[in-house]
This record gives C-alpha cells, sequence and structure tokens, in this order.
C-alpha cells in the first residue's frame, strides 16, 4: 500500500520528474507521427507502383519483342491456372516526343507504351489516373467533345472544342501569312499543322527495312493533304500530365498549373522501329487525355499510344506468319497468391537461358527504390527510438537524485519495517508510472498530429511562411498517414519499458542502502 | 501484553510473527527478560582504519522497564540500540527477544520484527515529508498490509490512528505534514506512529536530543505515561543525566562495554 502511496506522492511532488515524462512523450509522439507519415508515403508509393506494373510482368529484352502474345498468354495461364486474373500485352519504347506551344518546339524523352486500351486497364489501375470520367470508365483513344478534369484549377478547354478552335487560329493565321507574303507559300503536306525538321537518315539505303514493315510505312508522317484539324485526329496518344504542365508560383505565392499542351492538341512521336539497326520512325498523334498518376518518374515519361498502332508504326506485325510481336505481357494475379512464386514458376516454363525473358515481380523491378525507402523507414525508427533511450537516460539519471535526495526516506521505511523488495518496487514503480504516463500522453498527442497532420501542416506553413509539402513539388492533395496499432502498441510499450529499465538501477541502489547509513544520511 | 494494544483497538488480527523463521529455542533462565544481548561486538571500519564501537557489551531489557542507556558520546549507545532494533548486524555476540535470537534472523524475518514488534523514535523524529501526520502515523500499518487488505479495513486504521494522535496530543494536526509541525510535535507524531503496530518494546534514540527542555519535558512525560500506565517497556538512549533519572534503571556504556546497571 504504502509503495503506492509514495509513487502518487513523487508524481505530485517531484517535478524533475516532468522533464523524463515530457522526453518520454515527445519520443513516442514523433516516432508515432513518423512511422505513420513513413507509412502512408510507402503505401501511396507501393499502391501507385503497383498499380501501375501490374503484378508479375514477362518482357523481352530484345527490341523486337516476343511473339505471339496470344499464344504467350495462353502459355501463361496453363503455368500459373486460375491464379491469373487479367494479363495484357503492352509495347515499351523508348521514344522523343515533340510538340509546339507559342512557336517554340518543346521536346520529352518518352517511355512510349502500346496498350490495348481493353484489358490494359484491367491489370492496372490506369484508367483511374485519366482526367476525364468517361476514359477512367472505359479509355478510348478518340478524342471527346469536352469534360476533361471538370472542375480543376487552371486546366484549360480540352477536347474538339479546342480542337476546333485551334485550327480556325492556325487557318486564320495560315491566310494572313498568305496575303501578307510577297511569295505565296505552299502548305506543307508532310505535317497537318506544324511542320518538323525531316528525320534524318543516318544509314541511308543500307538500312534495311523493319522485318514486318508495313507497305507505306518507311514514311509513317501522315501525309494526307486533306487532313482537317478540325474535324479529324491523328491516333490518339495519351500524356503524363508532368510532359504538358508546368506547376508554379505567381507573385503572390499561390501555385498554379500551366498547361503547354491539352487533349485536343497534335504531336509528334519519334521512336526507333524493330529493323537491324533500328530506324527512327516518326508520327503525329492527338492527345486525347492526361495521365496524373502522381508518381513524378511516370507522369514526367509515360506516353500511351494504341497498341497496333504502334506495332503497325515499328513494323511488329508479321503478316505471313499472321502473328504480332510485343515488348511484354503484364500479368495481374488474384488476391493473396504469392507473386515470388508465380514469377518462379514463369521463370521454370520460360528459362532465361532459352527464351531471354526477363520475368519480374512489380516488387523486383521497383527493387532498388522499395529496399531504399525501407531502409529510410529502419534507420529513422532505430533514431527516433534513440530519443526514447535518451529520455531512459534522463529517466535513469533522475531517479538517481531522488535516490539520494530519499535516502534518509529510504531509511525511515526499513527502519520502519519496508522490506528491500519494497523499497525497490517503489523506485520501479514509480518509473513505470513514468513510462505508462509519457507514452500515453505521447501516444494521445501522437494520434491526435497524425489525425489532423494536414492542418497542422498547414499551421507550420502559415507560421513559416513555407508550406511544408511543396505543391510544386509534391502532387499529393493530402499528406497520406497510415496509423499501424501494432506500431502505436510497439512503440508504446517499448518506451515503458525502457523507463521501467531506466529505473532499475536507483531502485538497486535503493534496495540496497544500509538503514543506519540511510538514517545518518544529511 | 502491553495496555496500549488492549486499550486501544487492534487492527492486527492473527499475525505471523518472525519466530516463525528458524528462531532458536527459548532459554527457559531468561523468562520475564524481554530483550537481551550478550557479548555485542562491533567495529566500524573507515577508510582503513578500524574504529571498534562495542567490546562485548551484555544486558537485560526486562517487560514493563523503562530502561535508559547512556554513556558519553561514541560509547556505543546509538549502536546498541541499532543492533537490538536488527537495524545493523553485530560482528559477534547474540541478540534474544522472547528469549528468540534474532541477530541471525533473516532479513525479511527482522523487517517484520521492526514492523510488528518493535516500535522506534529518533532524535531528528524521522517523518516523511511528503505524508501528513496521520498518514505517517498510519505507515507501519500500510507497510505491513497489501493494498486489498488495507482498503477493507482502511476506516479501523484511521480510527486507531486518530486515537494515537489524541493520547499524544496531536488531534489538530492530522492533516499538517511535518514540516508544518514543531519539534515536540514532530517527535509526539512519531511516538504515535511507533505505537501504531501495538509494539512490544519502545526503542528510542535521544528522543529529546534535539528539542528544548520544555519540549522534551513533554516528551518524557508521554514515555512515562505508555510505560507507568499502558506497561509498555521502553529502551532510551540518551546523553541526558536527568532524563535518564527519571527512568527505572540506567545501563551505563563506556568504552564499548555496559559499566554498571
Amino acid at each position: 500500500m504504502y509503495k503506492w502511496l509514495l509513487i502518487s506522492r513523487y508524481l505530485k511532488t517531484r517535478y524533475i520528474a516532468l522533464a523524463s515524462i515530457i522526453s518520454v512523450m515527445l519520443g513516442v509522439a514523433t516516432l508515432i507521427v513518423v512511422n505513420s507519415v513513413m507509412a502512408g508515403f510507402g503505401q501511396e508509393m507501393h499502391n501507385r507502383l503497383h498499380g501501375i506494373l501490374s503484378d508479375v510482368v514477362v518482357s523481352s529484352y530484345d527490341l523486337n519483342g516476343l511473339p505471339d502474345p496470344e499464344a504467350h498468354q495462353q502459355e501463361i495461364r496453363r503455368v500459373l491456372g486460375d491464379d491469373v486474373e487479367g494479363m495484357t500485352a503492352i509495347i515499351q519504347v523508348p521514344a522523343m516526343l515533340n510538340y509546339q506551344y507559342d512557336g517554340q518546339w518543346h521536346t520529352f524523352q518518352v517511355n512510349l507504351i502500346g496498350i490495348d486500351d481493353d484489358s490494359y486497364a484491367r491489370v492496372s489501375d490506369f484508367s483511374d489516373y485519366l482526367l476525364h470520367p468517361d476514359n477512367q470508365k472505359r479509355l478510348s483513344f478518340l478524342l471527346r467533345e469536352e469534360g476533361y478534369a471538370a472542375g480543376r484549377k487552371d486546366f484549360p478547354e480540352s477536347g474538339w472544342k479546342r480542337r476546333r478552335a485551334r485550327a480556325e487560329y492556325e487557318r486564320v493565321l495560315q491566310e494572313e501569312q498568305l496575303l501578307d507574303s510577297p511569295i505565296p507559300q505552299v502548305a506543307d503536306p508532310a505535317a497537318g499543322e506544324e511542320s518538323l525538321p525531316e528525320i534524318p537518315n543516318f544509314g541511308g539505303d543500307e538500312i534495311p527495312p523493319p522485318p514486318f514493315a508495313l507497305e507505306g510505312s518507311e514514311n509513317p508522317v501522315e501525309a494526307s493533304v486533306e487532313f482537317d484539324p478540325a474535324t479529324e485526329q491523328h491516333t490518339g496518344i495519351v500524356l503524363g500530365i508532368s510532359i504538358c504542365n508546368i506547376r508554379s508560383r505567381d507573385v503572390d505565392g499561390e501555385v498554379h498549373d500551366y498547361f503547354l499542351c491539352a487533349p485536343g492538341d497534335d504531336v509528334q512521336v519519334t521512336f526507333p522501329n524493330s529493323g537491324r539497326p533500328p530506324r527512327a520512325v516518326s508520327d503525329s498523334f492527338t492527345v486525347v487525355d492526361l495521365y496524373e498518376s502522381k508518381m513524378s518518374e511516370y507522369d514526367s515519361t509515360f506516353a500511351f499510344v494504341p497498341l497496333s498502332r504502334l506495332q503497325q508504326l515499328r513494323g511488329m506485325v508479321d503478316q505471313e506468319k499472321g502473328i504480332t510481336y510485343v515488348s511484354a505481357i503484364q500479368v495481374k494475379l488474384r488476391e493473396g497468391v504469392d507473386l515470388n512464386k508465380a514469377r518462379d514458376l514463369l521463370q521454370a516454363r520460360f528459362p532465361a537461358m532459352q527464351y531471354g525473358y526477363r520475368i519480374e515481380t512489380w516488387q523486383d523491378m521497383q527493387g532498388p527504390l522499395l529496399s531504399a525507402v525501407q531502409l529510410e523507414t529502419t534507420i529513422l525508427n532505430i533514431l527516433l527510438f534513440l530519443i526514447i533511450a535518451v529520455a531512459g537516460f534522463g529517466i535513469l539519471a533522475t531517479f538517481f537524485m531522488i535516490v539520494v535526495e530519499k535516502t534518509r526516506d529510504i531509511g525511515i521505511l526499513k527502519s520502519l519495517g519496508a522490506p528491500s523488495r519494497g523499497v525497490m518496487s517503489i523506485f520501479v514503480g514509480y518509473g513505470l508510472a513514468l513510462g505508462i504516463m509519457g507514452a500515453g500522453i505521447g501516444t494521445v498527442l501522437g494520434l491526435l498530429f497524425v489525425k489532423n497532420i494536414n492542418q497542422v501542416a498547414d499551421g507550420i506553413g502559415w507560421l513559416t511562411g513555407r508550406e511544408v509539402f511543396d505543391p510544386t513539388v509534391y502532387y499529393f492533395q493530402e499528406i497520406p498517414v497510415i496509423i499501424s496499432p501494432l506500431a502505436v502498441i510497439l512503440v508504446a510499450t517499448g518506451s515503458v519499458l525502457i523507463a521501467v529499465a531506466a529505473s532499475l538501477l536507483p531502485a538497486r541502489k535503493a534496495a540496497r542502502l544500509h538503514p543506519v547509513e540511510a538514517l545518518r544520511y544529511e | 501484553m502491553s495496555s496500549v494494544r488492549t486499550d486501544l483497538s487492534t487492527p492486527t488480527q492473527g499475525r505471523t510473527g518472525p519466530h516463525q523463521h528458524r528462531m532458536q529455542k527459548a532459554d527457559p533462565a531468561r523468562t520475564g527478560v524481554l530483550l537481551s544481548a550478550s557479548g555485542l561486538e562491533k567495529t566500524y571500519h573507515k577508510d582503513k582504519v578500524a574504529i571498534p564501537v562495542l567490546r562485548g557489551a551484555d544486558f537485560q531489557v526486562h517487560e514493563g522497564e523503562f530502561l535508559s542507556i547512556v554513556g558519553q558520546s561514541g560509547s556505543g549507545k546509538s549502536t546498541l540500540l541499532h543492533l537490538l532494533a536488527t537495524l545493523d548486524q553485530p560482528d559477534a555476540g547474540e541478540i534474544y527477544f522472547e528469549g528468540n535470537r534474532i541477530d541471525c534472523l533473516p532479513t525479511v524475518s527482522q523487517d517484520i520484527l521492526r514492523n510488528r514488534y518493535f516500535g522506534m523514535i529518533f532524535q531528528f523524529y524521522h517523518l516523511l515529508p511528503e505524508f501528513t501526520t496521520l498518514e505517517n502515523v498510519l505507515m507501519p500499518t500500510m507497510i505491513q498490509l497489501g493494498v486489498f487488505r488495507y482498503w477493507i479495513s482502511k476506516s479501523r486504521h484511521r480510527k486507531r490512528a486518530i486515537q494515537l494522535l489524541e493520547m499524544v496530543g496531536l488531534s489538530h494536526r492530522l492533516k499538517h505534514r511535518p514540516r508544518e509541525l514543531s519539534g515536540g510535535e514532530m517527535q509526539r507524531a512519531a511516538i504515535a506512529r511507533s505505537l501504531m503496530s501495538e509494539p512490544q518494546i519502545l526503542l528510542a534514540d535521544e528522543p529529546t536530543g534535539n528539542l528544548d527542555e520544555a519540549a522534551g519535558q513533554e516528551i518524557m512525560g508521554i514515555l512515562r505515561t505508555l510505560n507507568q500506565q499502558h506497561n509498555l517497556t521502553i529502551v532510551m538512549v540518551t546523553h541526558d543525566q536527568l532524563l535518564a533519572r527519571q527512568t527505572d534503571r540506567i545501563v551505563r556504556l563506556a568504552e564499548g562495554r555496559v559499566e554498571a546497571s
């Protein structure tokens, strides 16, 4: 009984112990906040990476790709059986993308991906990241009239409306130029509305044509003089949003998106064909939607076009045999299927020695990034736990002081018959009480902080005049957080244990005090 | 059995004494002797210098007796009292309580002995500063009982503690902290505390050493009352010859031995 009474009195009267409580509290709160935010960011990143890459990817090292995707898909289904939820074939090729804005040509290095508009959306979260609500339901490579990114600030008018207005503007501009020019200009038949410098032919005539080149695809740039941009579109292309926009602040510090290119505009894409050695092929595409995954790497490099069109342009259709070529097959598996096991099964079926395919799970493909994030989280956790360890040493020092200060009281208790074990448990109990209070308050504070993290971030931004998460850098509307109950319990329990462990030595010292010497202590 | 226990309600029912712990058999020749010591030796070591304090002290305390131990400073009075109270271990010699040897008991048994059979008061009162007078008096009972047993009989213990405080004239100071009391009041509170567990013997170490004469006399009055009216055995260490003369018997210590009694 006396132990609890003493502990409660010490808690009420020894204000120095508050310092220990506060340090435990801060350590616990920080750990919970950092863990939740890291878990949130990590999960967000995982979801996006996973959503884009599907589960397992069978890809060819050959720029020409792997033949007959249908046969491959059948074989994959045979190997993996019912575990397969969906499959799609894609072509992935490095490309150069150009568009004209305000008289200037903007050039981007992109990752051109040929997708099957029907099956691709079923194996990845691709459609969720498109801006037009109808495309989110079902992707179409045909330009839509309007309705892109409804309600989005700074988003320009897009779709056919934009295209018609632009065509009209170009027409008027061209007429004016014709009137002003002393020599009448002849419209360039090679490029619907904008002319590009001719692609140099590095290899000359010696370059063999791609193996399955379509007739007339030597110069795939559409050459129709009757192409009317007001009513016709090129093949559709979906561009990563960062290819089209610039995000910056105005003089008032407001963040604005400037779209240099929007659905309805035309772009030029140049990429290698599948010949030996490859030759550059160029074609015009009409932007039909934008893709915003909020993964800057993807948003600034991905451009999606229809698979069949890319196959034609790159010469990946063997008309004689009636088979096509693709770069990779993405496989989506059912929930809970062991991805590594599925990968191993496929690797056994398509041995690298024989086929030269790269068969990887999405985690393998993003291994370095995922492990870097994991490492970062681990190190942060260790560092932050050291804060609590420091708090533990604070408790140790405080308790030694209290034991010295209370030496005479310990002597009194012993003279009244309190056993050494009882004296020890006073200080261990005291440490436990401090730990529980510190961890308890810290947990509540940490959880409150996490719950209101966006308001807190706004508040910090308001105080410091700088936004915590600069929207020109981060695309997150809100800071993603995930509270893991297990992590919270571990952190809280760990801190209580540290507090108890820190009190053990002083408690032992108190228990071992000689009653007569303690009573004589001045 | 002392009358302090019979007069006031008894909170400790069916207590188990230290005698259950490997105690030696009682010596029939010592009947009437409550506490006795024979051949007690104790040497303190300061750095590498040995300071012999007790060199074979023998003495006896009879039941119901008010005995004082006197001697010059450093003669070993307090050391003797600490040894009797099992607060310290003798280097040689034996101590018997009610005929049972207590100096070689396990620590746990000695704790029980101090808690339930011995009452102790000190020159510097030794009250716990964080607690009120009442809580200080209740402390031996709180040490004795677990949380549950204490709580179910809390009102009984409080009643007894208040009675004891009334007896020493401190009923108006129940909620005061030690620092709010005078020296005499603190010593009276300490006496009440020492009586809380109905001790069979009260060991007092210079109880008036820190008090003025009036307060000292007041304390002596209480001790005499306890001895005479409640038949409580008291051993008091003092250097004050006048106070010693007020007791039944005087034991003189000189150079670590009992000179005369």
